[in-house]
């Protein structure tokens, strides 16, 4: 989206020096910078997404891809272009990751309800449930465990989960994906 | 705002280390070309029968063939370069085509007249393995090379630019290999080249896409 009348090239501008001076390592100036630039990112994501939550997760990681290449902005080009073409592009990213997660998930708003039956509520079946519940997590694989225990346990979002423990938004995600079919197969016997 | 929006810029200000601009990406594509030229030069002038060349390049249809396949690598890597930065035309992926139409309708004119000269003798294996070995071995260190320079830019749409790039990388073999290649070209030959480049194209897409699919450094700030 090139800045159109004269209050956006003004603050193109003003959002290019900033990025310059980010690029030279000014941290207040970089801080600023993403503030200012969050309603824009929401607007762009909110052109392809409704949920508030996924436009957020959008915008995350518009901003870690932002961060990620900021030595590719040239301050003699608009900044707003540049980052829209980000916003763009991981705005496409989370339509496709969308597809691809719903072809392959089905959602049942009954299991959320509890069991008619009242031994379902017995504390001590809860309990011994809960406690193989924590032997089967201990079982998976490291990489599946610390997954589910980040975005599951601690429900951090994609983008600070992937912050800490330093592996991509996409891999954790199939990470998740496949530490809960496997708690699937054991306690459910492999049924969906 | 969200705090965890909030959170996550704080973070990323705090890592906000100096980081080196890239140059303008004509230039880098420049310096690169310059690069393959010397060491291309030099490989020539030690190691190729440059009075054949001599007599083969009196024909134009070699002459249009080889700057035909010249500009489609130098316009190939040129795109690349373009491409893997965030705020480039996707258009510049269509740059390498028009010379590529006149590449392959040269080439391929070439091996028609051979064809008619010859009979069916023209649809003989002339010395295609070489040429393929020679098209693939040149590329390999002019394609690691190629790439780690584009993934300088961590580009948002690797496997585009992988394969722009690749065809360049082809290209510029191709063009080499014209240095080493004392006659016209068969039927199959051609195959075997197009082959050839179709193989270095697909590896390059296929480890920008592998790359991409690891992530590594695709969340770490």
């Amino acid at each position: 989206m090139p800045p159109e009348s004269s209050r956006d090239l003004a603050r193109d501008r003003e959002w290019s020096a900033s990025m310059a001076a980010a690029q030279n390592g000014d941290r207040a100036a970089y801080e600023r910078l993403l503030r200012e630039i969050l309603p824009f990112l929401r607007a762009l994501a909110a052109r392809q997404h409704r949920v508030p939550d996924r436009i957020e997760d959008v915008v995350q990681d518009v901003l870690l891809t932002v961060h990620r290449v900021r030595h590719t902005y040239d301050p003699a080009r608009p900044f707003s272009h540049w980052l829209a073409a980000i916003a763009r592009r991981r705005s496409i990213d989370a339509l496709r990751r969308r597809g691809r997660t719903e072809a392959a998930e089905v959602s049942d708003e009954k299991a959320y309800e509890t069991f008619a039956d009242p031994r379902a509520k017995d504390d001590r079946e809860a309990r011994d449930r809960a406690g193989g519940l924590g032997a089967a997590i201990s079982s998976l694989p490291r990489g599946q465990r610390e997954a589910l225990e980040l975005l599951k346990l601690r429900q951090l979002s994609l983008a600070e989960a992937s912050r800490e423990s330093g592996k991509s938004v996409a891999s954790l995600k199939v990470s998740v994906h496949r530490a809960i079919r496997a708690l699937r197969a054991k306690f459910m016997g492999g049924e969906r | 705002m969200s705090g965890a929006t909030e959170r996550l810029i704080e973070r990323l200000a705090a890592d906000a280390e100096p980081v080196g601009r890239l140059r303008a990406p004509a230039l880098r594509a420049a310096l690169w070309l310059l690069a393959v030229a010397a060491v291309g030069g030099i490989v020539i002038a030690g190691f190729s029968d440059l009075d054949v060349f001599a007599r083969r390049a009196q024909d134009p249809k070699l002459v249009v063939e080889m700057i035909a396949t010249l500009a489609t690598g130098i316009a190939a890597v040129l795109a690349a370069f373009e491409l893997s930065l965030p705020d480039r035309a996707a258009g510049w992926t269509w740059l390498p085509l028009p010379p590529l139409a006149v590449w392959i309708a040269t080439s391929g004119y070439s091996c028609y007249r051979h064809w008619i000269a010859f009979g069916p003798d023209g649809w003989e294996l002339g010395e295609s393995t070489d040429c393929f070995r020679f098209i693939l071995s040149v590329s390999v260190p002019l394609g690691i090379t190629l790439m780690l320079l584009l993934r300088q830019a961590r580009p948002l749409a690797p496997v585009r630019v992988a394969a722009v790039g690749g065809l360049g990388v082809a290209a510029i073999a191709a063009c080499l290999l014209q240095f080493f290649h004392p006659f016209d070209v068969t039927v199959i030959d051609l195959s075997v080249h197009a082959v050839a480049v179709a193989i270095v194209i697909s590896v390059s897409s296929l480890w920008a896409r592998w790359s991409e699919r690891r992530g590594e450094e695709a969340a770490r700030p």
